[in-house]
């Protein structure tokens, strides 16, 4: 029997298994940042554990970061302390920090792909959900809490339990106007928040391998939303062409790696636990009108009946409305909308600038719509400059602003006010998220962005 | 060093029956710029036990004297979303030693076995009746022997087995953990090193 993209990472990482229980995984490349790795510094500074291969680590700081005049110290103290203790720790222990005001700052999930340090084959963890976002390049990528972040710092290994294989084989053409976001939102609502629970996602078809490297990341970003361990596409040769001349994978060593990249692909025999096929024309611009990203219809379509739910579900979906302010059977075009945020690892990679850009070109947002665009990184801030996006969007009346996770966690102060709607390109539409009370929509930045020119929820294939 | 080690718990439980309960409700992201591990309970589901104005929610179940306990039962996928082990952190802080449900997310799952919080899932059946159960009669009595992973309701004639790999339960057993294992094989990862570099 042949092996699964998956498998043959996993097994090329196994150091050993224990009987009745867990492997031991080795993790190639990990990704840290300020708010999930304190505690671990701490606890192998209690007990005297030096950091293991300080070399395979790369820091950023990007979750509660300022996003406004980040050349000042930071305001909130609290904040500001932890962005210090980083710093601290990277260089008592000397790892690689992309600090605020670095060239290479940003998101975490936005950096690693750009600079070159995720590459394909690779094991790949962060302690943040999304880690999954790097499966794109053909790479095992998965969150994990702090105790593992101090365990891969301590041992470069992780204990864990192989998990289930499923597939989702996407083939056709995609809709006009319809976006990775689209087609990962469409696959959540079908499949629940916990449809994939204890699997691990192959994408594969030919509308997969259609898509840029960035609309790869975002369908593997979102993976997790329904309860997958993880997401990974097949390199081929667009994640090739993405990878080389990046800042930190020299042309030497691209063409070293090359050949084994070559053989990371699912065989045709291989064995999975679970298929699914979707026909891309079946799948229309998605938003949300709940409070999970399941939650999710056809932007033209109306919210659920309550008769339609299932029993089980019509508590959560009852409490859902009355969090969002919504009306079973109410059609979601037409709402007004307040806020609009553009950005997170899930949609802020330049790309998605140039989507917002081209849609909103010599138009002008909504008067009563603030407008936020949180680039990813330094690196797209500077892309979108040399290509005059900057300009558009503060034409249009977009605040543009430094990159970090902003509005997508509102850990900083980028929050949504209590009541106020906001089409949101991030991934979690949870209670609270965007600030208390504040009501988030998902959607694709096309339908961000047209939803920033009217002033309420459309279908931007009306605009095209 | 304090004692992790959970072997046996006989407690009464607090219901909370909603489903996919995600790790920013059990504790918001602005509880998070916190650098050390304690002190989280305070803010365990912040949002649900406080009103906007800062007021106590009394219609909140962790705000009613009626239930009580060491067993938080909560409805299926719970722990869903950000990997923050803030949340595991928070609910043992609070006094939890196990969380009852039909399923957990993964990475939940993972925090709080790294934890010594049990996550334990049982039967989407029975996990309605014990809902149902408690609160009916919120005194009622759950045991729970993690040797045997047997959940034990004598007053409802209920026993049941539940999963637990035995690696884990002997950290639990013990008090051990991962890191302790991983640090004692570190021979065998420079070596799996060596063999690996081409
Ligand atoms: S942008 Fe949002 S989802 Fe992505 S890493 Fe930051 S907080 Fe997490």
């Amino acid at each position: 029997m042949g092996k699964t993209l998956f498998d043959k990472i996993w097994e090329e990482h196994i150091v050993k298994e224990i009987e009745a229980g867990p492997s031991v995984l080795y993790i190639d490349r990990h990704y840290i940042h300020e708010v999930t790795s304190p505690q671990a510094f701490r606890l192998l500074e209690e007990k005297n554990i030096p950091v293991f291969r300080p070399q395979q680590v790369w820091a950023t700081a990007d979750h509660n970061i300022p996003t406004l005049d980040q050349h000042l110290p930071i305001k909130d103290l609290l904040s500001a302390q932890q962005v210090q203790l980083l710093s601290e720790n990277c260089e008592r222990h000397n790892i690689r920090l992309a600090g605020i005001g670095h060239p290479f700052n940003g998101i975490v999930h936005v950096i690693g792909p750009e600079l070159g340090l995720t590459r394909p084959g690779m094991t790949i963890v962060c302690g943040d959900s999304h880690t999954s976002t790097h499966g794109a390049f053909g790479c095992i990528a998965f969150g994990i809490g702090t105790s593992e972040v101090g365990m891969v710092l301590a041992t470069q290994c992780l204990l864990q339990h192989k998990p289930r294989m499923m597939r989702i084989q996407i083939d056709g053409i995609l809709q006009k106007g319809v976006l990775a976001k689209d087609i990962i939102l469409y696959l959540i609502a079908q499949l629940s928040v916990n449809g994939a629970t204890g699997y691990f996602i192959e994408f594969a078809g030919e509308t997969i391998r259609n898509l840029s490297m960035e609309a790869r990341m975002t369908i593997c970003n979102m993976s997790i939303e329904m309860g997958a361990r993880g997401g990974l596409i097949a390199p081929d040769t667009t994640t090739f062409n993405y990878l080389q001349n990046r800042e930190l994978l020299s042309e030497a060593e691209w063409q070293q790696h090359l050949p084994s990249w070559q053989k990371l692909y699912s065989d045709e025999d291989a064995f999975f636990d679970c298929e699914l096929y979707i026909q891309a024309e079946e799948i229309p611009p998605m938003i949300t009108y709940g409070t999970n990203p399941g939650m999710g219809l056809a932007v033209d379509k109306a919210v659920p009946l309550s008769k339609d739910i299932a029993p089980s579900a019509r508590a959560d979906y009852s409490n859902a409305l009355a969090y969002m302010g919504l009306r079973e059977g109410q059609v979601m075009t037409g709402l007004p909308v307040e806020y609009v945020f553009i950005g997170s690892c899930t949609n802020a990679r330049i790309e998605d600038l140039r989507v917002v850009a081209n849609f909103i070109r010599g138009k002008k947002k909504a008067g009563h719509v603030t407008a936020w665009i949180v680039p990813g990184s330094r690196q797209v801030a500077e892309q979108a400059e040399k290509e005059g996006l900057d300009t558009i969007l503060q034409e249009a009346g977009f605040q543009l602003r430094q990159p970090g996770c902003s509005a997508c966690l509102a850990m900083n102060d980028d929050k949504v006010p209590e009541g106020k709607y906001c089409v949101s390109t991030s991934n979690r539409n949870f209670e609270g998220r965007q600030g208390i009370n504040a009501r988030t929509i998902l959607a694709s930045p096309l339908t961000a962005a047209a939803a920033a020119i009217t002033g309420y929820i459309c279908d931007a294939r009306e605009f095209l | 060093m304090n004692d992790k080690r959970l072997i046996q718990i006989t407690s009464t439980a607090v219901p909370l029956p909603a489903e996919h309960i995600d790790t920013d409700q059990i504790i918001p992201a602005r509880f998070l710029k916190a650098t050390s591990r304690e002190g989280f309970g305070n803010n365990l589901f912040r949002d649900w036990r406080y009103l906007a104005d800062g007021s106590l929610n009394t219609d909140f179940v962790l705000n009613q004297e009626l239930y009580s306990g060491k067993i938080l039962v909560a409805g299926k996928n719970f722990g869903c979303g950000s990997s923050r082990e803030h949340a595991a952190w928070a609910i043992k802080d609070y006094g939890f030693d196990v969380v009852i449900s039909s399923f957990f997310a993964d990475i939940f799952c993972n925090n709080a076995l790294n934890n010594f919080l049990l996550p334990l899932v049982i039967e989407e059946e029975l996990l309605q009746v014990l809902f149902q159960a408690i609160q009916e009669r919120p005194t009622l009595c759950l045991e729970i022997d993690i040797a045997q992973t047997l959940l034990q309701i004598k007053e409802l004639d209920i026993s049941v087995t539940f999963q637990m790999n035995n690696y884990k339960k002997d950290c639990f057993l013990n008090g051990y953990d991962d890191l302790a294992y991983l640090l004692s094989i570190k021979n065998e990862i420079e070596q799996y090193e060596i063999e690996r570099r081409p």
